[in-house]
């Protein structure tokens, strides 16, 4: 119940987050912007276009798309965004969660080298470096999150966290949380490390792997992408902040609410990231390696915390 | 003789057979004759290993076999592991070599020996005793290093892989020789069981395992041992380069788990610490390597040391908890190292052969080459895909739920382990962490760049699929890794067995769709991920069929900027797609590249050609065996002042050696 509520919130809600979070910096560049509603309208455009086929593209450029959304939709699934009980929580734990989300962009990357362009094979690789990297400060956090429960299912870490609630502002859980937000903006492409809104070839990550596709193709790839920014800020809220979560055997109304809370939790945290990046500017591809390994740090220490604080 | 011993006798037997058949037979019948042998002794050879799983144990003792000690063979639950794994390795590389050996690979030498190989692989798990095992040693290392060398009409660097190989297993047979003798010594007898039973002083031990773990360390390609690896392996022929990384990289794994935990029961944490570490360096040297290889093979065996390092991070790790006195997590330990061994084994054999398939189809193993195979090999294709999944350690491919155990048993270790795991642990699941990233970059580069695009040299634009029994030797490696993959909840209670023999105790890993772990509540079921993943893609289609209303797809140009067709050369190659990651770790690397400018004679301005070389050399290598090299050759020029001709001089050596030695003995008599 949880579950299905979860998948569709997050497939009905992501493309609005992403139009409220371009329209909150739209507002604070001075622009009137185009409204929230924008990514849904884009995307509705997109599907009725003719699909393409670019010449000498095969099976792995037409299913690029269709796995990345689909690892999304289990992810969507598993993490507990509106209730911490979730019929694929023995199924799949944080690092399964971690694996399913890479897979997609492995996909997008495969498929992106399939094209054999010189902008699909630069994105492609960009994608998998910043992927290699990231990598250790997430099993990092995973594991300063898990010494406190004794499990990485996802379901017992937040739910021990909303049963104490002191436990979230811990020196090991403060650092994690940092940690996992670098972690969080790198995986989503956004600045410093990729921009979602730029097509030079200098700087492109995510926009170079996509540049051949088209139509209902594309409207997957941004729809699938606009998921993975929402799980991954709902995933950051449900551990960091978990209040309000439903757990156990709620009823309807509790979901409900639970699910009108975590909106909110969600849109905040992507109106601050939004706010973030109009003061930021993207860094040079050289220098993430640096913000990577800060991150990795900040995961080292969370860890030495949990051991030496605890 | 029950059902074990009878099963692995005949193998044996079959295995001699076919080296019979391989050296007396007509070219034609040769390959057909020795082929299906190997095969078969690798069919029972894995039944006989299962069996042996299964509960059911054998041992023999030959005293006529051989002078003096004779043969002792005991096949228990280990054994039988190790002897599953090189029996499907071998059935698959077999079949595979039926349809691949041609241009002097169908010589009776070579055909001869692999039987022989898979013969001494049988038999180095079932070894019972210190001299049986260095018989079985030796043995896998001749025929291997035959094999080696196969292929030397051809490629000059056959000769020089195999000068390495030849120099670097025989050092390790000196370490293992060195420190089984003095095991042999210290505990008065040879069999195993004498071993098991021996009461030893501290240093002894201590000596004893780190002799055999250098030993075994070289063979499994741990770095700093691991020089001969990346150039042995994709020297020689595909089918034995899969034989070599993913069975006999094995026997290295086998050693330390058989003498540190069976013989030693174990010991002091400096001693996990060492493998421990060294595991780590090799997963994080290996991989990056691999990474930044242009070469398939090559890339392969680097990721062989780097699947090899992951495996003893897991059995060191192993050992420190049975030091801590964790007896359960060093089982869950143990238990992810073996399984680690098994899907290695899998989907390595499946990379090497598919490799194999590309080299012989496209003449070239050099990824910058290669490309566009997907239309022109489309099962080579898809299989190398299944097998780069595996590899890279992503659901729903295998090497994902060995890893996931190994990082549940690092991770669950804090509490209990003190400072030293404190500082430990966390660096060693950074360290799985980075190397299971690099290695997903590595096998997209490896799949995306070698099969997908469009091809990048007029060789791969020639490509033709493989013959039948090549794909039937790949499908059957592929099926492996799918089961493996999909229901490792059938595979690991038998494996728990082979865990007890070296860990007395209850399996680690129980449950039937998920695992579920002794003392962790962590749990995840790989099946249903795999079906949940397929749900979600399903309905992902059928949503898109449904929302979009136009179906044909129309072909349509690539973006090229307006400039006009896009030609190969402008495609990313494997140099160019690592190279971002090579500037990343520039440190460790330390690339070095080379710009040749020629000026035209008249002017100094105008430049008339530019070459640009780059290369990443093996930096241990550079710093650590070349300069060794160099002190050696010197050395060796120096003796050559000794031997002048002159036979005064031999005389006047003689005569000196002869006093020195009368001497020494009135001295110390």
């Amino acid at each position: 119940m949880g579950a299905v509520l979860q998948v569709v919130l997050v497939a009905v809600g992501s493309p609005l987050l992403v139009g409220m979070m371009r329209q909150v910096r739209a507002r604070l560049e001075g622009r009137a912007g185009a409204g929230i509603g924008q990514p849904w309208r884009d995307l509705r455009k997109l599907v009725r276009k003719e699909p393409i086929a670019p010449d000498g593209t095969g099976w792995v450029f037409r299913a690029a798309p269709l796995l990345l959304a689909g690892t999304v939709l289990v992810v969507a699934a598993v993490v507990p965004l509106v209730s911490t009980t979730s019929p694929l929580d023995e199924v799949a734990d944080l690092f399964a969660v971690v694996a399913l989300l890479a897979l997609g962009s492995v996909a997008l990357a495969l498929g992106a080298l399939d094209t054999s362009t010189a902008f699909g094979g630069m994105g492609a690789s960009r994608e998998m470096i910043v992927l290699a990297l990231v990598e250790p400060t997430i099993l990092l956090s995973v594991f300063a999150l898990s010494v406190r429960v004794g499990t990485t299912n996802l379901g017992t870490i937040v739910t021990s966290a909303v049963a104490d609630p002191l436990a979230v502002i811990s020196p090991a859980s403060l650092l994690a949380a940092a940690a996992l937000a670098i972690v969080t903006i790198a995986e989503t492409g956004r600045i410093p490390v990729d921009n979602p809104s730029t097509h030079l070839e200098l700087t492109m990550i995510h926009e170079a792997m996509v540049l051949e596709y088209a139509g209902p193709d594309l409207a997957l790839i941004e729809w699938a992408s606009a998921m993975r920014l929402s799980v991954l800020l709902g995933l950051l809220t449900s551990l960091f902040a978990p209040w309000g979560i439903a757990t156990g055997n709620a009823g309807l109304l509790a979901l409900l609410l639970a699910a009108v809370v975590v909106i909110a939790k969600v849109a905040l945290l992507g109106a601050l990231l939004a706010a973030g990046e109009v003061f930021m500017a993207k860094l040079r591809l050289f220098r993430i390696p640096e913000l990577l390994a800060g991150s990795f740090l900040m995961a080292l220490l969370a860890v030495a915390a949990s051991f030496f604080l605890a | 003789m029950n059902l074990v011993g009878t099963l692995f006798c005949t193998a044996l037997a079959i295995c001699a057979l076919s080296a019979l058949a391989g050296l007396a037979t007509p070219t034609r019948l040769r390959l057909p004759l020795a082929g299906l042998g190997t095969a078969g002794a690798g069919a029972l050879g894995t039944a006989a290993g299962l069996a042996a799983l299964l509960g059911e144990s054998w041992s023999a003792w030959l005293p006529e076999l051989l002078p003096l000690a004779g043969v002792r063979l005991a096949i228990d639950p280990l054994a039988g592991l190790f002897l599953a794994v090189t029996g499907v390795v071998a059935l698959c590389a077999a079949i595979y070599g039926i349809g691949y050996s041609r241009d002097g690979l169908d010589g009776r030498v070579v055909q001869a020996a692999a039987p022989l190989f898979v013969a001494a692989m049988l038999l180095v798990p079932a070894a019972a005793s210190v001299s049986t095992f260095l018989v079985a040693w030796e043995l896998m290392a001749i025929t291997s290093l035959l094999l080696v060398v196969a292929d030397h009409r051809h490629r000059s660097a056959v000769g020089e892989a195999g000068l390495w190989y030849g120099v670097m297993t025989h050092l390790g047979f000196v370490a293992i020789l060195a420190g089984l003798l003095a095991f042999a010594a210290g505990a008065g007898g040879e069999s195993f069981d004498q071993l098991r039973q021996a009461e030893l002083s501290p240093a002894l031990r201590g000596t004893v395992f780190l002799a055999t773990v250098v030993g075994f360390a070289s063979k499994a390609g741990i770095v700093p041992l691991h020089v001969w690896l990346p150039r042995a392996h994709p020297e020689a022929p595909s089918q034995i380069s899969a034989l070599m990384s993913a069975a006999m990289v094995n026997m290295g794994v086998y050693g330390i788990v058989r003498v540190g935990l069976d013989l030693l029961h174990g010991g002091p944490v400096w001693w996990w610490m060492v493998v421990l570490i060294a595991g780590a360096i090799s997963a994080l040297y290996g991989i990056l390597q691999a990474a930044v290889s242009a070469d398939l093979k090559r890339l392969l065996g680097h990721s062989t040391t780097e699947n090899m390092g992951l495996v003893l991070i897991g059995v060191g790790a192993a050992g420190l908890f049975a030091a801590w006195g964790n007896a359960v997590l060093a089982a869950l330990a143990l238990t992810a190292a073996l399984l680690h061994v098994v899907n290695h084994a899998g989907f390595k054999t499946l990379l090497f052969l598919a490799a194999g398939s590309v080299q012989r189809a496209t003449g070239t193993r050099d990824l910058d080459q290669l490309g566009g195979l997907r239309t022109r090999m489309p099962y080579t294709t898809g299989l190398f895909a299944v097998g780069a999944l595996c590899a890279s350690a992503l659901p729903p491919g295998n090497a994902f739920v060995s890893e996931w155990l190994l990082l549940q048993s690092l991770i669950h270790a804090l509490p209990t382990s003190g400072v030293v795991g404190a500082v430990t642990m966390p660096l060693a699941v950074g360290v799985i962490a980075l190397s299971a990233g690099l290695a997903v970059a590595t096998f997209v580069k490896a799949f995306g760049i070698g099969f997908l695009a469009k091809p990048r040299g007029p060789e791969a634009a020639r490509a033709a699929e493989s013959p039948p029994a090549m794909l039937g030797g790949m499908a059957l490696a592929a099926c492996c890794c799918l089961v493996l993959a999909l229901a490792p909840t059938a595979i690991l209670p038998v494996l728990s067995h082979a865990v007890a023999v070296a860990l007395p105790g209850p399996g680690a890993v129980t449950g039937e769709v998920s695992l579920h772990l002794a003392g962790i509540s962590s749990v995840i079921s790989p099946l249903l991920i795999a079906v949940a993943l397929g749900v979600a893609v399903a309905g992902t289609l059928a949503l898109t069929r449904v929302v979009a209303t136009r179906r044909v797809r129309r072909a349509a140009r690539l973006w090229d900027c307006g400039g006009g067709p896009m030609s190969a050369r402008m495609e990313y190659t494997a140099t160019s797609f690592a190279e971002p990651l090579q500037r990343v770790f520039d440190n460790v690397l330390a690339p070095e590249s080379d710009v040749d400018v020629t000026p035209v004679k008249e002017s100094a301005y105008l430049v008339e050609s530019v070459r640009f070389r780059a290369k990443v050399p093996d930096r241990i290598e550079r710093r650590l065996y070349e300069p060794v090299l160099s002190v050696l050759t010197f050395v060796g020029r120096g003796a050559r002042h000794l031997a002048t001709g002159s036979v005064h001089r031999y005389l006047a050596y003689g005569f000196w050696a002869l006093t020195g030695a009368l001497i020494m003995l009135a001295v110390f008599q």
